[in-house]
C-alpha cells in the first residue's frame, strides 16, 4: 500500500507528533523520534510491501494475555496488513520505540490520532513498551535482542514454504550488546536465510547514555560481516541513501542496513540533554515551557498548548 | 524386563515422517539426542541452530509464526537455564507450538551440576500457558512424541535415551495418570525413572505386608490434583512422593498444594533431592546417594507405619520386575 504522503513529510508528522504527546505528558521517547523517524516512515511508506491495515482505526482495549481460554486473542500485527504469502512482515526490535512507530502508523493512515491518546493508559493496548497486543507490533521485543532471531525463523520458514514476502527487523544499535544478536545473524547466514533484512538505527545511545561510555561495541559493520551479513552503511537522515541500501544484492545472506543516526536530529535544542536522551524529562515547569517554544519553532509549528499545573 | 534401545530415535522419526510441519532443530547434541539418524536420512526436514540456544528458542518462535512445529532437542537443562528469557517471551507467552524435548533428566547424567536438570519442573510448571510432560519407561518414550505434538502450545518434555525398560504397554495419555497399585496403607507418587525404583520396592514391602497404593504421572502441567486428593484419601497413614528432581517447586510441592487446599491432612514425606545440587556420577550411585531409590523409600514409608520391615537391600535386589500390563489388574501386579 502505498501512501500517497511523501516519506520526508510523514517524517516529519513522526517528530510532530512525538514531540506533541511528550510535552502534554511530561516526558517522552523524543531522540527515538529524532533518530528514527525517516527510517520507519521509510518502512511504511516506501520500502515494505505491506497491505491495508486489518485492525480497527481506534485501537481496541487491551483483549488479555494468550491463554487456552482467550480464543479471540489477536496481535496488533494486523496494523501492519493481512498474514498472507506475498506481503512482507515486520518486527519492531526495540519496543521502547513504540511511541514512534505509533505516530507511524497515524503518519501513514493506519491508526487513528486517538490511538496516541491511549499511549501508556491502564487498560489500554497501545502500551508504552510496546507489546505483541499493541498496534504495528507481532511479537514482545521489550526485552531486546530476540527480536532478529525471531526473524529469522519466521523468514525460514516463509522461505520453505515458497511465500515471497520478506521479513523485515527494526533494530537498535544497542542490541549488538547482547550475545543473542550474534547468534542470530550466524545462524541466518548459516542457513542462508535472505529473504531477512534488517534497519538498524545507529544511534550510538542506550538506556545509561552513549554508548561508547556504557559498553564499546567496535566497528559492528565489520563484525556482522564477519558473521556472515551482508551490510550496508548509510546516513539514517538520507532517504536517497536508504533507498539505495535496501537495494544491496545480499544472494544467500541476511541484508544489515546501518542507519547512522543523530539522536538529536530535526530537535538540536535537545543537544542540552546530551548524552541522558533516552527518555526525557522535565524537572522544571519553566524547562518545559523553554523546551516548548525551542522545539516547535524548529519542527515549523506552534507551541503545544500545556494544560496548567 | 524388556529394555528397548533408543525409542525416541525411532518414534520420533515416525512421527516427524508423516508430520511434514514438524521441524527438527538441534543444539549440537544431536547424536546425544538420538537424532543423527534422522539428520542423516531427512536432512530436509533438520535445522542445525549451533551451541547458541537463546538463538533456537526465538527461532523457534519464529518458525512457530510460519505455522511450524518445531521439536527441540538438547540436554533438558540447557532448554531453560541459559534462554529462560527466550523462553517466556518467543515460546510461552505467544503459546507457539514449540516442543522442547529435555534429554537427561535430573540425575540420569554423570555431567554433574551444568548437565543435571534439577529444577526444571518447577521453573516450567509456573509458566503460564506451558504443557510439561515426563517419561517413566520406553512406551511413554515413544509416545511422548505424538502426545507432545497434540497440544495447542508450547511443552516441556522429559525424555529418557538410551537402554530404556518397558514398564507400560499403554500409550503415555496427557492428563491421565497410571494407578500402578491400589493398596490402603500408603500412597506413593512417583514419575520418570522413580517409578521403576517405587515398583521395586513394593514387591518387597508387600511381601512385608505393606500395601501400597502408588500413581505414576507423566503430566505434571496440567496436574490433575483432585485425583491425588482422592488416593490421598484412601489410604490409612500418609503420602511419600519420590521424584528425580528438588522436592521444592517439583512432585512434591505439587502434592502437598493439593493435599493443602482440599484441607486433607495426611502426612506427607517428600523425597528426592533436599535443597541441594548433585555432582556427577552414575544413576545408580546418585540416586542411592541422594535418596531417589527404592530403599530410601521402603525407609520412609517405615517412618510413616511406624514399623520396621524388614527389608534390606538384598530384599530389593531380588525383587522381579514386571512389565505393567493393562490387562492385568493394577492390584495383581
Amino acid at each position: 500500500m502505498r501512501n500517497s504522503r511523501s516519506t520526508e513529510d510523514i517524517a516529519l508528522g513522526i517528530r510532530r507528533r512525538v514531540f506533541e504527546h511528550a510535552m502534554r505528558n511530561n516526558g517522552g521517547y523524543l531522540s527515538q523520534a529524532c533518530s528514527a523517524a525517516e527510517q520507519l516512515a521509510f518502512l511504511y511508506n516506501e520500502a515494505l510491501n505491506l497491505g491495508p491495515s486489518t485492525m480497527p482505526m481506534v485501537p481496541e482495549p487491551f483483549g488479555g494475555v494468550p491463554s487456552a481460554e482467550n480464543r479471540d486473542y489477536r496481535t496488533g500485527a494486523g496494523y501492519n496488513g493481512p498474514f498472507d504469502a506475498v506481503h512482507d512482515r515486520l518486527f519492531i526490535a526495540p519496543a521502547h520505540y513504540a511511541l514512534v512507530a505509533y505516530a507511524c502508523l497515524i503518519e501513514t493512515g493506519r491508526m487513528a490520532a486517538e490511538g496516541l491518546e491511549m499511549f501508556n493508559r491502564d487498560g489500554s493496548s497501545v502500551e508504552m513498551i510496546g507489546a505483541e497486543h499493541s498496534p504495528g507490533m507481532e511479537v514482545h521485543n521489550g526485552t531486546l535482542g530476540i527480536g532478529l532471531s525471531t526473524g529469522a525463523g519466521l523468514a525460514y520458514g516463509r522461505k520453505r514454504r515458497g511465500e515471497t514476502g520478506e521479513v523485515c527487523v527494526f533494530m537498535s544499535d544497542g542490541e549488538v550488546q547482547e550475545g543473542q544478536t550474534w547468534e542470530a545473524v550466524q545462524a541466518a547466514a548459516h542457513h542462508r536465510i535472505d529473504n531477512l533484512w534488517a534497519l538498524m538505527d545507529v544511534n550510538r545511545q542506550q538506556c545509561d547514555g552513549a554508548m561508547d561510555s556504557v559498553m564499546e561495541v567496535g566497528d559492528i559493520a565489520t563484525k556482522f560481516r564477519d558473521f556472515g551479513a551482508v551490510v550496508a552503511e548509510v546516513d539514517a537522515h538520507d532517504l536517497d541513501a536508504l533507498r539505495e541500501a535496501r537495494t544491496t544484492p545480499h544472494e544467500g545472506r541476511p541484508l544489515i542496513v546501518l542507519a547512522h543516526s543523530s539522536p538529536t536530529q530535526g530537535m538540536d535544542f535537545l543537544m542540552r540533554r546530551f548524552p541522558r536522551l533516552h527518555y526525557v524529562r522535565f524537572k522544571t515547569a519553566e524547562e518545559r515551557a523553554e523546551m516548548n517554544e525551542a522545539i516547535a519553532a524548529e519542527l515549523g509549528i506552534p507551541p503545544v498548548e500545556l494544560e496548567a499545573h | 524386563m524388556e529394555m528397548v534401545n533408543r525409542p525416541y530415535a525411532a518414534a520420533f522419526e515416525a512421527h516427524a515422517v508423516a508430520n511434514p510441519d514438524v521441524l527438527c532443530l538441534s543444539a549440537d547434541l544431536t547424536s546425544s539426542c538420538e537424532i543423527d539418524g534422522f539428520r542423516d536420512r531427512h536432512p530436509e526436514q533438520f535445522l542445525s541452530l549451533g551451541m547458541a540456544e537463546q538463538n533456537m528458542l526465538s527461532f523457534a518462535g519464529g518458525l512457530g509464526l510460519a505455522g511450524y512445529r518445531p521439536f527441540l532437542h538438547s540436554f533438558g537443562v540447557f532448554l531453560y537455564r541459559r534462554p529462560y528469557d527466550q523462553l517466556m517471551a518467543s515460546i510461552a507467552y505467544p503459546r507457539r507450538k514449540v516442543r522442547l524435548m529435555g534429554f537427561l533428566p535430573g540425575v540420569t547424567t554423570p555431567g554433574g551440576m551444568t548437565h543435571q536438570a534439577i529444577e526444571d519442573l518447577s521453573v516450567m510448571r509456573t509458566i503460564p500457558n506451558m504443557t510439561v510432560l515426563e517419561s517413566g519407561d520406553a512406551t511413554e518414550v515413544e509416545s511422548i512424541v505424538a502426545a507432545a505434538d497434540s497440544v495447542d502450545g508450547p511443552v516441556y518434555c522429559r525424555v529418557l535415551r538410551g537402554s530404556v525398560p518397558r514398564l507400560f504397554d499403554t500409550p503415555l495419555e496427557i492428563g491421565r495418570m497410571r494407578v500402578l497399585s491400589e493398596g490402603r496403607d500408603v500412597l506413593v507418587v512417583t514419575a520418570g525413572i522413580t517409578t521403576e525404583e517405587a515398583i521395586r520396592a513394593r514387591g518387597a514391602l508387600d511381601a512385608a505386608g505393606v500395601s501400597v497404593r502408588h500413581l505414576h504421572l507423566n503430566t505434571l502441567k496440567p496436574f490433575d490434583a483432585a485425583q491425588i486428593v482422592d488416593h490421598a484419601s484412601s489410604v490409612r497413614h500418609g503420602v511419600v512422593t519420590l521424584e528425580n528432581h528438588l522436592v521444592t517447586g517439583g512432585i512434591g510441592s505439587m502434592v502437598a498444594e493439593a493435599l493443602a487446599e482440599a484441607g486433607l491432612g495426611r502426612r506427607l514425606i517428600r523425597l528426592g533431592l533436599q535443597d541441594s545440587y548433585a555432582h556427577g556420577g552414575s544413576r545408580p550411585y546418585l540416586m542411592k546417594y541422594y535418596g531417589m531409590d527404592a530403599l530410601t523409600l521402603v525407609r520412609a514409608i517405615e517412618r510413616l507405619t511406624g514399623e520396621e520391615s524388614g527389608i534390606d537391600e538384598d530384599a530389593l535386589g531380588a525383587v522381579r520386575l514386571d512389565a505393567v500390563h493393562s490387562a492385568v489388574k493394577a492390584e495383581a501386579l
